[in-house]
Order: structure tokens, then C-alpha cells, then sequence
């Protein structure tokens, strides 16, 4: 039970104070309706336009990764800001369970960046908003989500150890874009470049939105969504553990 | 002779700050290969779509990829020294403000114009994109004037980091509008018509449409207009935001506002 309303405060603290940051709420709001108009006018232009839903839903999900990577990036780096790493890592709870809700606090801001497409989408260029399973889609939503903040953990981690790492988070939002196909078909991706995205989530959450949106079957790629989320946490939990063992031995916690 | 000081100097020392002494771990990451994999998704998104070939890819996104450092960098100037709470003591001082200002700005030229480069070069060889040996100078020159102009509305943004706290935002509000402004993307044709008309007072977009022509045969001579229309927004663009910064930095001394913006 304390676990339990550790996440939660924790989650519910952290989204508070992410949506009281203007760069979170660019990232959250403002980059996704860029790359949304961009994704209309170019399926709109194109031989090949497919349906501008697909459009404004690839956008949307773009803006999910994107805050997720900036929110669980930044997690660990204000902490150390704000001098508070050292006495959470202290505090008796293991550090995973503080650094989790952090960074699924960052992927569910990612419900903006959802909804803002999609409104914007609707409102501006008339796309209708027709879903084709209603609750596939959202069920779909909420499991790529959690999904997203597991991966956050496992990146956010290594901040930790190396503070410059949040130079190579910012450096992960385009390939996870294209590896996940997000808005590129993974069939034009080299066959190598199919591993990388079978053994990432998001890949199999965007698929399963897709499917609650647009038709088809959800459920598989949910199953693996879940899956893959599940060694995410026990990657995430093994990595915690080690880089805040070594960053304690080499008395790195508090380095700005 | 102390102008030229801080002009060179000066401006260096403030370049280097801005990167945290020049860490590779930044550096590499941020300017090297962020810009491909933009190329890289944005070409793919053209093949998903048919609509443009891998060259206009390549060549609008490395472009404007220069916007990266001219944007942020020169917004960082300000916001940086606020930061580590050096930017009341350099304003202070009575060094000419001209000299300050745009010697911040030259280092930032030069790294824009690498940056963007670099995208080009290893852009272009990854999607097997050919451009003829004859384009290849007038290609550099192009792409030195539109990181020129770029810096020139980075000026603008370092004036406005002196009023607004939250400079990264306006970096990245000002980088997405190029990049769906501009024709990086998408072409200027297909856009409506008053934002083909906002585009045309922007930088980057003439020197895109200079790159593209080159790279599809034209030579140096039959873009001159394009390369002119890009400087002169650039010089506009610097002239505006060196008087907006003078103009700021009056206004944050009487407000004492400088470290709370």
C-alpha cells in the first residue's frame, strides 16, 4: 500500500510541476501542432496521401515520445538541480520506485500532445475524428503510456551516472520516430532495422492506436506492448541499481 | 583595439561557454547527428508520401539544421550569462555594445554553416544523393549566406532572451516555424498562399531555393537573385535585432530587470 501511494504521489507531484514548465508544455503542446501541420500539408501534397487522420495521429504519437524522452531526460538532471538526488537516494524506498512515476508522469503529459493534434487537426483542417474502436484506442492509449514511462526509466537511468546524457536523449527523439514507425511505414526501413524496432514498445503501441483508430486488430500488438513494457521494468530496476551504486563510489551524485 | 578585443575574443570565450567548455558528449550529439536523423525521417516521409525526391530532402533539412546554433546559441548568449550570472557584470562594463553583440555572433555564423554542411555532405552520401562538381563551390557559398541570415534572426532571439525567461521555448517555437514556413518540407507551391508570403520574409527560404536549383543544374549566375534576396533578409534581421537588443537592455537596466527576465 505505501508503494503504491509512493507512485502516485510521486507521478501526480511530478505532472504537476512538469505542466508549470514552459518548455514541458512547448514539447507537450506547441512542437507536436508544428509537426502535425507538417504532416498535413506534406500527406496532402503527396501521390500517396493515405488519410490525414493517419496524419494527425502520427503527430500526436510523435509528441508522446517526444515529451517522454524530454521529461524522463530531465528528470534525474533537476533533481541534481535542485539538490534533492542525494537525499531521495538516501531515503529508505528503492530509487526506482521514485524515478518510475517521474518519468510515466512524463509520458502521460503525452495525452496532450494526443489531444492537441487531433483537436487541431479537427478544427483547423477538417479532419473528421472517426475511430474506428473506440476502446481499443484508449485502452491502447493508456498501455503505450505506461509502456513509454518503462522505456524512460531505462534511458532516464543513466543519467544518474553521466550528466551529460541528456545531449544523447535529445539526440534519440528522430531515430525512435523513424525505428518505431510512427509515421514511416517500417516496410521502407532496411530488414536490419526491423529488429531494433520489434524490441521497442512504443513500436507495438503505436501499431495497436493505429488499429483502435483507423481498424484492425489491437489486441496482439497490445500483448506485446506489455510484454516488452514488463522487461523494460526489470531492465530499468537492474540498471537503477547499478549506475546508483557506482555513482555513490565515485561520489558523482551531486555534480552539476 | 579594445573593440577588436572583445569583438574576437570576447566572442570566442563566449562561444565556448556555451557548450559546457566544448564537451564532445554536446556537441557530436546535438549538431552532428540530430541533423541526419531529421534528413532521414523527413526523406522517408517523402518516399511514404511520393512527393519529393531525397535531394529536396536533404538539402532544405541540412539548411536548416543551421538554424540549430544560430537560434539557440545566440539565445543562449543572453540566457547563458544570466544563468551563471555573468550578464549584469558584462553589460556593465563599457565596452561599444556593437563589437559585444555581434562578436557573439560570428563564432556563431561558422557553426551554423558547419553544421549545416556537414548535413549536406553526409546527408547527401547516405541517401545517394549526386550533385554535380559545379555546384559544389556556389553550394558553400549558399549555404555560409543562409547560415548568415539564420544568426541574423538569432540576434532577434537573443533580444528577446533578454526580456523572456524561458529562451528555449522561443528557440524551438522560432526553429518549428522555419521548419513548416520555409519550404524545407514541403513546397512553397503547395502551401496557402499567405503563408507562402510569410515565408518570403524569412531566412532560409531563398538560400533552400538557391541550394535546390544548384544541386539540380542551375549555376551561380542564374540563383544571384536568391542569394541576394537571403542576405538582405539577413542583414535586416541583424540590423532589427542589434537595435531590439540595445533597445531591451535600456529598458532591463531601468527596470533592474536583467537577472529576472
Amino acid at each position: 500500500m505505501r508503494v503504491v501511494r509512493l507512485v502516485v504521489v510521486t507521478w501526480w507531484l511530478q505532472l504537476k510541476q512538469s505542466m508549470k514548465a514552459g518548455i514541458f508544455v512547448f514539447t507537450a503542446l506547441i512542437e507536436p501542432l508544428i509537426f502535425a501541420t507538417l504532416a498535413y500539408y506534406l500527406f496532402k501534397a503527396g501521390r500517396e496521401p493515405g488519410t490525414l487522420l493517419y496524419a494527425a495521429l502520427s503527430a500526436g504519437l510523435m509528441g508522446i515520445w517526444s515529451v517522454t524522452l524530454f521529461g524522463a531526460g530531465g528528470a534525474i538532471n533537476y533533481q541534481r538541480w535542485q539538490g534533492v538526488l542525494e537525499p531521495l537516494i538516501a531515503a529508505p524506498p528503492p530509487y526506482v520506485l521514485i524515478l518510475f512515476p517521474q518519468t510515466l508522469a512524463a509520458s502521460t503529459v503525452g495525452v496532450y500532445s494526443l489531444t492537441s493534434t487531433l483537436l487541431w487537426g479537427w478544427i483547423v483542417f477538417g479532419i473528421p475524428l472517426h475511430f474506428a474502436h473506440p476502446l481499443a484506442f484508449v485502452i491502447s492509449v493508456a498501455v503505450t503510456i505506461v509502456a513509454l514511462g518503462l522505456l524512460g526509466l531505462v534511458i532516464g537511468s543513466s543519467f544518474i551516472l553521466y550528466r551529460e546524457a541528456n545531449a544523447l536523449s535529445n539526440m534519440l527523439e528522430f531515430p525512435v520516430w523513424i525505428l518505431t514507425g510512427v509515421i514511416v511505414p517500417l516496410s521502407l526501413l532496411p530488414g536490419w532495422v526491423h529488429y531494433l524496432s520489434w524490441g521497442l514498445a512504443p513500436t507495438w503501441g503505436y501499431r495497436a492506436i493505429r488499429a483502435g483508430a483507423l481498424g484492425g486488430n489491437a489486441w496482439p500488438a497490445l500483448g506485446y506492448a506489455l510484454l516488452l513494457a514488463a522487461a523494460y521494468f526489470v531492465i530499468g530496476h537492474g540498471v537503477v541499481h547499478v549506475f546508483e551504486r557506482r555513482a555513490r563510489e565515485k561520489a558523482t551524485l551531486s555534480l552539476v | 583595439m579594445t573593440s577588436l578585443r572583445v569583438f574576437f575574443i570576447g566572442g570566442l570565450t563566449s562561444y565556448r561557454a556555451l557548450f559546457n567548455w566544448l564537451t564532445p558528449w554536446i556537441l557530436i550529439p546535438s549538431f552532428l547527428i540530430a541533423p541526419l536523423f531529421q534528413i532521414l525521417l523527413f526523406a522517408y516521409i517523402g518516399r511514404t508520401t511520393r512527393l519529393e525526391s531525397d535531394q529536396f530532402y536533404v538539402i532544405g533539412n541540412a539548411l536548416q539544421y543551421a538554424a540549430i546554433p544560430c537560434l539557440f546559441a545566440m539565445g543562449n548568449t543572453i540566457s547563458g550569462e544570466r544563468y551563471q550570472h555573468t550578464l549584469p557584470l558584462v553589460l556593465a562594463t563599457p565596452a561599444a555594445r556593437l563589437p559585444l553583440f555581434v562578436g557573439r555572433a560570428v563564432p556563431v555564423v561558422v557553426n551554423g554553416f558547419l553544421v549545416a554542411a556537414f548535413g549536406l555532405v553526409v546527408g547527401g552520401a547516405i541517401l545517394g544523393v549526386h550533385v554535380p562538381l559545379g555546384a559544389v563551390a556556389p553550394l558553400i557559398l549558399v549555404t555560409a549566406v543562409t547560415a548568415f541570415s539564420c544568426t541574423g534572426l538569432g540576434l532577434v532571439n537573443a533580444a528577446l532572451a533578454l526580456r523572456v525567461r524561458e529562451n528555449a521555448v522561443t528557440s524551438n517555437v522560432l526553429f518549428g516555424l522555419l521548419l513548416v514556413f520555409c519550404g524545407v518540407n514541403v513546397p512553397l507551391s503547395t502551401l496557402p498562399s499567405w503563408m507562402n508570403t510569410i515565408a518570403q520574409g524569412l531566412p532560409l527560404t531563398h538560400g533552400i531555393e538557391a541550394g535546390r536549383r544548384l544541386a539540380g543544374g542551375a549555376s551561380l549566375h542564374d540563383v544571384l537573385g536568391l542569394v541576394g534576396a537571403e542576405l538582405l533578409i539577413g542583414c535586416v534581421y541583424a540590423v532589427v535585432g542589434y537595435t531590439l537588443l540595445r533597445v531591451v537592455e535600456t529598458e532591463s537596466r531601468r527596470r533592474g530587470s536583467l537577472e529576472v527576465a
